[in-house]
């Protein structure tokens, strides 16, 4: 077999564990789906006291939030998850490259967060009239995929910090997403928020990627309008990915230093 | 070294190009013959005495308490075709040390090589040659003992096909039930989950195999069966098995060399049969006691 075949197959295996894990862990992916569908209906529900436009403008929050946040979730809880299971040794001695290795959990989590968000959709359409005539689908379909990027490279940088410290590590993270919530814009302009937090909120790529998805799905903005931003996503995105898997790298050396790849401790 | 050294003064005083070729060959296949070679390793981890509080520890710099020296300029030659046993008392550096060959852990003095490559420059194609059973089974508990030998099946590069005719086969061997194949690991006996860790260990070829106690847990027959199997893959597959164990009479009845370890040194390293020679004991236990087990006041 050809080394570029092998690491494609290796690949292709992370994918499909991935896969048979949602599948066997069925009752937690219920849970979290029906956590996340009421989630994103009482915040619509909020918005209808207010207009239609404000129900929309919710959703779109809660539904880009909740993709996006799958994307980092699931790529920088790969580490703590493997620990979790004591597969972690097995896994990063196994002949393949460390590439490969994230690049199947990257593949897996978009995978995964776009059937996530499409039962979203569908959940939320029934609950709602949401009136689309105005929306630009493929600049929304673009904004999409090139906030993906940013949101991996975030999750590779966190998917660290559980290789460095076992159990802070994985707090680190939530705490990290938490807080992204908070200053991202996902359910209010961010110009609400306290001015010494402000700054916070414009080095977070979600302000971004929701300030543009919502001019395109409820202004209906094209793509030309929206250069700017996109170009700031698509930049970000471009140095994070390779940023992410650099500090990856460093950081596994100083795991291999420091025994951290065990099981526990 | 020097022995080389001689052959090859000798051979160029005949000046035939045949013969320094020979010559060559000869010490290209000396050092192939070589499984794993340590050259003075040794590996320090950093303990935190905090007590169960959760002080420190996150920061690189933060909670280094004490330096504990789990593997100490130790030097090991393993030949090819050999199965070689490593016995030592509990936390004497055996699961480290497999773990430095399995380019897990980074040595942070001296050098190893497996099969004349080195473990951390050349770990991509060391990571090819190896494969290793942990004391605890390494899998996925929610997942079926078929996918995750077929993940395992999927990272080695084994087609999948293959993949299951093997697994059977050797699993069949340990009088594994057929039908627990696609239960959930969490669903097996830890014994039973020890045979499928090695079964995944086999079913790559490796052509160096760390196994670190892969019988401990086993009952009396199944642990017969590894023994046995470990035994026929070095007849018929060319494979080198290194071996950790508590159990000194396997270590007797399948290691052609053992070394003792403690405290991260080898204390002694012969057959088993020299060994109690050695120090005129009966069995491997007699020379297990008498080199290990110092008191604490002794050091
Ligand atoms: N990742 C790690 N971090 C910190 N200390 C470690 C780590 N791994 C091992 N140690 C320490 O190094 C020493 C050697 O441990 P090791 O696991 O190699 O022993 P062992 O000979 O395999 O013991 P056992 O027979 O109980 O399996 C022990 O004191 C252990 O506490
Ligand atoms: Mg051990």
């Amino acid at each position: 077999m050809s080394p570029l075949a092998s690491e494609l197959k290796a690949c292709y295996g992370f994918v499909e564990r991935n896969f048979n894990l949602v599948r066997r862990y069925l009752g937690w992916e219920i849970v979290f789906l029906v956590y996340n569908i009421v989630n994103a209906l009482t915040i619509g529900f909020i918005g209808v006291t207010q207009g239609k436009e404000k129900v929309l403008y919710l959703v779109v929050g809660a539904m880009l939030w909740g993709f996006l946040s799958i994307l980092f979730h699931e790529v920088s809880e790969s580490v703590s998850w493997e620990r979790w299971e004591g597969t972690i040794e097995y896994t990063f001695m196994a002949p393949v490259h460390r590439f490969t290795h994230l690049g199947g959990m990257c593949i897996y989590a978009i995978i995964y967060g776009i059937i996530r968000t499409v039962v979203l959709l569908l959940a939320v359409a029934l609950f709602f009239n949401l009136s689309l005539q105005n929306a630009n689908f493929p600049a929304a379909l673009i904004i999409l995929v090139v906030s993906s990027l940013s949101f991996i490279g975030l999750g590779l940088m966190a998917a660290i910090l559980p290789l460095m410290s076992p159990e802070k590590g994985s707090q680190a993270t939530h705490i990290f997403q938490a807080v992204l919530l908070l200053i991202s814009g996902v359910y209010y302009e961010i110009s609400v928020l306290p001015k010494w937090i402000r700054p916070l909120s414009a080095i977070s790529p979600a302000t971004y990627t929701l300030r543009a998805m919502r001019a395109a799905l409820l202004e209906g903005k094209p793509l030309g309008q929206m250069k700017g931003t996109l170009l700031v996503l698509l930049v970000v995105g471009l140095m994070l990915i390779p940023l992410g898997l650099l500090v990856f790298h460093l950081a596994e050396i100083y795991a291999k230093r420091r025994g951290k790849l065990k099981r526990s401790g | 070294m020097t022995g080389e050294k001689t052959n090859l003064a000798v051979g160029a005083s005949e000046p035939t190009a045949f013969l320094l070729l020979g010559v060559f060959k000869l010490r290209e296949k000396k050092g192939m013959d070589l499984a794993i070679k340590c050259k003075g390793i040794t590996k320090f981890f950093y303990e935190t005495n905090s007590g169960g509080k959760s002080k420190g520890g996150f920061l690189p710099w933060s909670g280094r308490n004490s330096k504990l020296t789990a593997v100490d300029s130790l030097n090991l030659e393993v030949n090819r075709g050999e199965i070689f046993g490593i016995v030592g008392p509990n936390g004497s550096g055996k699961s480290t040390l497999v773990r430095l060959i399995s380019t897990l852990l980074l040595p942070d003095r001296g050098q190893i090589e497996v099969f004349g490559l080195d473990v951390v420059k050349q770990k991509s194609q060391v990571r090819k040659l190896i494969n290793r059973v942990s004391v605890d089974a390494a899998f996925f508990k929610k997942l079926s003992c078929w996918e995750n030998l077929s993940y395992a099946a999927r990272l080695y590069g084994v087609p999948i096909k293959e993949a299951k005719r093997r697994a059977t086969e050797i699993l069949q061997r340990f009088g594994f039930q057929e039908g627990k194949i696609t239960q959930p690991m969490e669903n097996l006996s830890r014994g039973m989950q020890q045979m499928v860790a090695i079964a995944r260990a086999f079913f790559t070829s490796p052509v160096l195999l760390l196994l670190d106690e892969p019988t401990t847990g086993l009952d009396p027959k199944s642990k017969r069966e590894v023994q046995e199997f470990i035994l026929r893959v070095r007849e018929s597959h060319d494979s080198t098995v290194l071996l950790t164990t508590h159990d000194m009479d396997e270590a007797e009845k399948i290691c052609d060399r053992v070394a003792i370890i403690d405290r991260g040194r080898i204390v002694a390293l012969d057959t088993p049969k020299n060994l109690k020679f050695m120090v005129k004991g009966e069995s491997l236990e007699d020379v297990f006691m008498e080199l290990t087990g110092k008191s604490w006041e002794e050091d």
